[in-house]
């Protein structure tokens, strides 16, 4: 085991010409020494886990009846999410003066919210599609946890910009936002961008489901498979399409696997681009700059990946999966939140310098304004959240203490819905004119509704762990060494070669 | 045991290890056998050389997609906006590409993901209803962690004897007839 024998061509299987009966005289054994102990990395699955090992615990997992701890925690956020549509419905039958937003700041904690839950969604297709371009294998145990979140929050974000309309069902039926031959014989109007907004949340919202369902199907078909009663039996066949893992058919979905991680990548840099266009397309100082659309995609990125680890983290001393989701997963996601968050904490200054710089009195007086006016204890939380507390992960004991990190990636979301909420009230809240100043303060439907998209989003999560493998099992088995032909333990015999 | 009707379909050879399943399919593939496939967990690394698999025809279908998605967006805005009730909002132009390129973007990757997907249940034969080689209780570990090899007896080249040697000599640790 000193060093590793490969032999020229080995890797690749023999031309047709070769056949299996007259075997070709063995090729000269070229010795490569092992990479010296720093630069080898720790394996993906820990303690050498077989591949049933890693079908059971994960399927294991909806199969056993729920812990104790789910059954609370299900009722508590069921409950939330009833008095969020509660809200809703209150919401719809009296007006949106239930809220506090009024002239001059008539987008607040519903805007906030939104582009919140979008942009914790990124993390989800960040993971599944960008992490799987660029050949980053220890995705595969955090991606189709990720991608849920991801749809979960993409659920909770549609809910806000749709009930602010007030008369909701002018924005849902067709004809009003999505295009529809209607009664008023009129267009939806397309040189704005809050309707391609709708475009693309909708567009990111079902690719992403279909990518999240595609992953699904070699995983449902091993459930299909352990299924003890007929009725999950028959459910997770449905739902498996018959998927029987031929490899005729590994080819083809290989081949779309790609293809979406591919289509997904531009994707979700449109889609918080087009968010940021909202604002930046407007004259609203504070709003008004070119560099919205990369800033707001790395504090989506930021945001995501603090929620994949408040759920994760949980998750995996839960369910026991420190095998899987393994410390130095956890410590590459601590530097991704170091390195978005860093991006995060230059577009800040930028912004600052930008409008000195500008020249424009306006911009200039936003950005005073935002820092030192009435909002200053919004400001300055989220620099405190989004600019100090990710360069804590420069220390190893940070990024590799679990509590720590959880603590960490909650730090985060506090300031990036700060960072939402600064953008949008501080911009607005004094006009033009000071007879036009105000000051925005939530009701408590505001609050509440917001605390209820929580209850949404956890219920549909905890449903998700309860019924669907949380870890895609298939790409968890093919980074273990066994999976690899070529690997000793996948079943490699030096004389093969 | 099975219905009175009941026919062979072929034989099903169960490998243990990544590197054997490998190595069968050469086998099998070199034998020159065509109605044949390899069941495994995951995907293999190599698997498609080593049966001789062309490259996926998946992307024509994503292409196809795309390409209907960014024109129809286009074509859908002309029409909405300038063709059919022109209103000049803010001063600007009735119709340009520039700002019906956000949403003809969206759509070119909204159908070109439906034409992936779409066209890899296709290509796949998905859903699939019915499967004779579900019926083999060890094909459940084929999506667990066992490596299987079906040969079907439609193939020109199949003998009982001489695929099942094949089969056996390739290192199965089983091989079992499937019948439909």
């Amino acid at each position: 085991m000193s060093s590793a024998a490969i032999t020229a061509g080995g890797a690749q299987p023999a031309k047709r010409s070769r056949s299996h009966a007259d075997p070709q005289p063995a090729p000269p054994k070229l010795v490569v020494a092992n990479p010296p102990k720093e630069l080898e990395r720790e394996p993906l699955v820990l303690n050498g886990r077989s591949h049933a090992w890693i079908t059971d615990a994960i399927a294991g997992i909806c199969e056993r009846p729920m812990p104790k701890w789910w059954w609370p925690a299900f009722i508590l956020s069921f409950g939330g999410m009833g008095m969020m549509f509660t809200l809703v419905a209150y919401l719809i039958s009296t007006g949106v003066g239930v809220w506090g937003l009024n002239q001059p700041a008539d987008w607040a904690w519903d805007i906030t919210n939104f582009v919140f839950w979008i942009g914790i969604g990124h993390a989800g297709t960040l993971i599944s599609a960008v992490l799987f371009l660029l050949r980053q294998k220890w995705r595969t145990s955090i991606n189709r946890a990720a991608e849920a979140m991801t749809l979960f929050a993409v659920a909770c974000a549609g809910i806000f910009p749709v009930v602010h309309t007030g008369r909701v069902w002018f924005a849902l039926l067709p004809g009003y936002l999505i295009p529809f031959p209607n009664a008023n014989y009129i267009w939806p109007q397309f040189r704005s961008p809050l309707l391609w907004d709708v475009f693309a949340v909708s567009t990111y919202g079902t690719v992403s489901l279909l990518f999240w369902y595609v992953g699904l199907i070699p995983d449902l078909a091993t459930l299909r498979d352990r299924a003890k009663n007929s009725i999950r039996g028959a459910l997770y066949g449905l739902f498996s399409l018959g998927w029987s893992g031929s490899n005729r058919g590994w080819s083809n979905y290989e081949k779309a696997y790609l293809i979406l991680a591919g289509l997904s990548t531009p994707l979700v840099l449109s889609v918080h681009s087009i968010v940021s266009f909202d604002f930046a397309v407007s004259q609203v100082p504070g709003w008004h700059t070119t560099i919205f659309p990369p800033y707001f995609v790395a504090g989506a990125i930021f945001s995501g990946f603090g929620m994949v680890l408040t759920l994760m983290i949980p998750l995996r001393s839960l369910f026991h999966l420190e095998d899987i989701i393994t410390t130095r997963h956890v410590e590459l996601m601590c530097k991704v939140i170091l390195a978005t968050g860093s991006m995060v904490g230059y577009a800040y200054g930028m912004e600052f310098f930008i409008a000195w710089y500008g020249g424009s009195p306006y911009e200039l007086y936003a950005f005073k304004n935002r820092a030192f006016g009435p909002y200053w204890w919004a400001y300055w939380s989220m620099i405190t959240c989004n600019v100090i507390s990710p360069h804590l992960f420069w220390f190893k004991w940070c990024r590799t203490t679990m509590w720590f990190v959880w603590c960490v990636s909650i730090v985060v979301n506090i300031g990036m819905w700060f960072e939402r909420f600064v953008i949008i009230v501080t911009s607005l809240h004094r006009d033009y004119l000071p007879s036009s100043w105000g000051y925005f303060t939530p009701t408590w439907v505001d609050v509440f509704t917001f605390v209820g998209s929580f209850g949404l989003f956890m219920t549909l999560f905890l449903l998700f762990i309860r019924f669907l493998p949380a870890i895609a099992i298939s790409e968890v088995k093919a980074v273990t060494p066994q999976a690899d032909p070529h690997h000793p333990l996948g079943g490699a015999k030096d004389h093969h070669h | 045991m099975s219905a009175p009707e009941s026919q062979p379909v072929g034989l099903l050879a169960q490998f243990e290890t990544a590197a054997d399943i490998l190595h069968a399919a050469v086998a099998v593939r070199d034998a020159g056998y065509k109605k044949w496939d390899v069941f495994t967990p995951f995907p293999i690394h190599g698997m498609d050389d080593a049966m001789g698999l062309k490259q996926s025809k998946v992307g024509y279908f994503t292409f196809c997609g795309g390409f209907t998605g960014f024109f129809f967006g286009m074509w859908m805005i002309w029409f909405m906006n300038k063709h059919d009730y022109p209103l000049v909002v803010g001063g600007k132009p009735l119709f340009t590409p520039l700002f019906a390129f956000p949403v003809s973007y969206e759509l070119t990757i909204l159908l070109s993901a439906f034409g992936t997907i779409g066209g890899m249940l296709l290509l796949n034969g998905l859903p699939r209803l019915y499967n004779p080689l579900f019926k083999m209780p060890r094909f459940k570990k084929a999506s667990d962690d066992k490596f299987f090899v079906f040969i079907a007896n439609s193939d020109p080249r199949f003998s009982d004897e001489k695929t099942r040697e094949l089969l056996q000599h390739a290192g199965a640790s089983s091989v079992e007839v499937v019948e439909d």
